[in-house]
């Protein structure tokens, strides 16, 4: 049996449990979805192209439970997130599993205009309903709840909205989340998310699809942050739409993982645009990173802007896939796409596969890859300043970083995922748990 | 001047890959003194500093080389730093993403750590530097910059004094300073120099020229050819050599390898 016919399964032996705790307008989708699914017979492999170094398959095989009964699960929820990004005054929410809950200072403090809710509240229309990608699909299959977050037209929220993902359960534990954001014309809004496990010792996967669609003259700025244990698998799908003038700007990091596939889909609709997205990722034992980005101009003079920085220690693997389709109708764009990495040891592995689709001449275009090691002159000039080599490798992989660091607006989370970086070189979440963590416990 | 020796080379050879270029160097140097290194291209300067300084690239094939007693050839590359080696190198490296400040803390409180003392408090630290700076004229602006990152040649070499002031080396290892250094930069990286020498440490200055020796006045001179020295004298070998060139002591000395062989 392979993974998909076990979630397939699972689903329609619980159909009802599933969909009695579920919203209509997913449940409308699930036929559908298992429908699509069992065409290919099971989720991705790496035979399967865009899929060549991860196995979604491998990722979703171990036997995961769903809560389709809603289980109650509660976790304090201060303990894993307090560790993160804290001095940010958030408007903030949690994701336990795959259930919402909002916190009272949320609820408080929430601006006119601005709706954050579980997606059981928001109208049936919000799921776009044209996307019919195998990781949509799967997150249709099994989910329940998500988050819906609406800015009304011209509201500027000052506050960035976070949304806290824990993994939380004694047994392994499969979550379907949803994130649906909608930007009116002229809103603008920052989102950070960050996704967490706190039970180290089980396996957990999480299907993961956020939705956003950016409206005319609107701003939304997306931020990432995944914190997870090497039990967390996790695939995580954006689906992004972008009208007129709009700007999104997606900064994903990945610091400590198990397994993790992010994919993103760009749909750069509108004329005169602007798109920037970056990632970076930091791997070490066997820590597996793949990003694949998919972003299409059919818009005119848009500008879009791609930077992925991987540095992988260890034996552990990285892989990044890129492309960038312009259509035939959409004349002066810009766009541009880089991808450079680090191997710092000789067990690390990084596969790189970045794409170019122009259908117009009038175009500005490029895309690279690098890898290699780290600058030997520069540490040996290090260490003769005193600087141990170990701390020396440290420095120079932090500094990597900063490039993808500077692209996050908000000075706070600036500054904040610089700290985290630093931790994280130094070796102080090698296993996820944060320091200040540590200390607590 | 003293008895006491603070760099003591010798028979020192190394190769890189399997080409032998220091073939036997013998150098004693004590507190206070001032030694140029001078010699024509390919002679062997700039591989006998970055041997001493641990330069992983290059092998060490016989010898020895102390440095107050100790034996660097040991020791790793920041070890050698902590007992008091600094190399001020010919072309400064560029650290993009590192800045300044914190290259600088890094580097003092890892020589403290070797010492068994606490980190450098904020405060402490940023009076260091402010007094430093002031060595070698130093724009505060470039601390805040990344590790020599569009720093003018001036300003890298200039970047090297600052560091070696902020260090206290006991030996100082200047690797073609002059290089790239109009004259006014000469001039204040030479006073940089001369103003951080005490009669405890030492110098050593690598050059091609005469030029830097008018601003940096050596004790010794010694001429490197072919990855031995070959003559050693007062400063006024400096000027026979300005005057004379190098080819006479090739000449010289290329007559005394085909007689031995």
């Amino acid at each position: 049996m392979t993974a998909l016919d076990q979630y397939i399964r699972l689903m329609r032996e619980n159909r009802q449990a599933l969909d009695a705790n579920a919203f209509p307008a997913v449940n409308a989708r699930r036929n559908r979805a298992a429908e699509a699914l069992e065409l290919a017979g099971r989720l991705p492999v790496r035979s399967d192209e865009g899929y060549e170094k991860t196995s979604i398959e491998e990722m979703f095989a171990p036997d995961f439970a769903v809560n389709v009964n809603r289980m109650n699960i509660t976790v304090d929820v201060a303990k894993s997130f307090r560790c993160d990004v804290p001095n940010i005054s958030t408007l903030l929410a949690v994701v336990v599993n795959d259930r919402f809950v909002p916190t009272s200072t949320l609820l408080k403090n929430l601006p006119e205009g601005v709706t954050v809710c579980s997606l059981r509240e928001a109208p049936a229309h919000v799921l776009d309903s044209s996307t019919t990608d195998t990781a949509t699909l799967f997150n249709d299959l099994l989910l329940q709840d998500g988050v819906y977050i609406h800015i009304a037209k011209g509201v500027k929220v000052d506050r960035p909205i976070q949304l806290v993902d824990i993994f939380s359960c004694q047994a392994p534990m499969l979550a379907a989340r949803r994130v649906v954001v909608e930007a009116e014309n002229g809103a603008e809004v920052s989102i950070l998310k960050c996704d967490h496990t706190q039970t180290s010792s089980v396996a957990f996967a999480s299907s993961e699809v956020i939705e956003i669609r950016v409206g005319k003259s609107a701003r939304v700025d997306w931020y990432d942050i995944e914190e997870s244990t090497p039990q967390t698998s996790r695939w995580c799908r954006w689906n992004c739409r972008q009208e007129e003038e709009s700007q999104l700007n997606i900064c994903v990091a990945t610091l400590t993982n198990g397994s993790t596939r992010n994919e993103y889909n760009i749909a750069v609709e509108g004329d005169r645009c602007q798109t920037r997205l970056s990632g970076m990722a930091v791997g070490s034992n066997t820590q597996h990173i793949d990003n694949s980005s998919y972003l299409t101009h059919t818009g005119d003079r848009g500008h879009s802007n791609q930077l992925f920085k991987y540095v992988l220690d260890d034996n552990a693997s990285g892989a990044f896939e890129g492309c960038i389709e312009v259509a035939h109708n959409a004349r002066f764009n810009e766009a541009y796409q880089s991808n450079r990495n680090i191997l710092a040891s000789k067990g690390a592995r990084m596969h790189t596969k970045p794409q170019l689709l122009i259908y117009n001449d009038d175009v500005k275009c490029s895309h690279g890859a690098s890898t290699g090691q780290l600058d030997e002159d520069a540490l040996f000039y290090m260490q003769t300043r005193g600087i141990p080599r170990e701390e020396a490798r440290k420095m120079l992989m932090q500094a990597f970083m900063v490039e993808v660091v500077d692209n996050v607006r908000l000075t706070v989370l600036r500054d904040r995922l610089r700290h985290m970086l630093e931790m994280r070189f130094s070796g102080d979440c090698a296993d996820s748990t944060c320091s200040s963590c540590k200390k607590k416990d | 001047m003293s008895d006491e020796i603070l760099l003591e080379v010798k028979n020192l050879r190394a190769k890189v890959e399997d080409k032998e270029i220091l073939k036997g160097i013998n150098l004693t140097i004590r507190p206070g003194e001032v030694h140029a290194i001078m010699g024509p291209n390919g002679s062997g300067k700039s591989t006998f500093s970055s041997v001493l300084a641990g330069n992983p690239a290059f092998t060490v094939t016989d010898g020895s080389a102390t440095l107050h007693g100790v034996d660097l050839l040991s020791l790793s590359p920041e070890d050698r730093s902590h007992e008091g080696l600094f190399l001020s190198f010919q072309y400064p490296v560029e650290i993009p993403g590192v800045s300044m400040v914190n290259f600088m803390r890094a580097a003092v409180n890892a020589k403290r750590q070797y010492f068994h003392e606490p980190p450098m408090s904020a405060s402490d630290f940023l009076k260091l530097m402010r007094q430093k700076r002031a060595v070698v004229e130093l724009d505060n602006k470039l601390a805040s910059r990344s590790v020599n990152e569009g720093f003018s040649g001036g300003e890298k070499k200039r970047n090297e004094i600052f560091q070696m002031a902020v260090l206290e080396p006991r030996l100082a290892i200047l690797d073609e300073t002059d290089s790239g250094l109009d004259i006014d930069a000469l001039r204040i990286v030479a006073g940089g120099v001369n103003k951080l020498k005490t009669d405890r440490n030492a110098t050593i200055v690598i050059t091609h020229y005469q030029r830097l020796l008018d601003y940096i006045k050596p004790d010794f001179v010694h001429v490197l050819y072919k990855g031995r020295i070959v003559r050693t004298g007062g400063p006024e070998l400096a000027l026979e050599l300005e005057e004379r060139g190098y080819d006479w002591i090739k000449e010289e000395e290329d007559a005394k390898l085909n007689q031995e062989s």
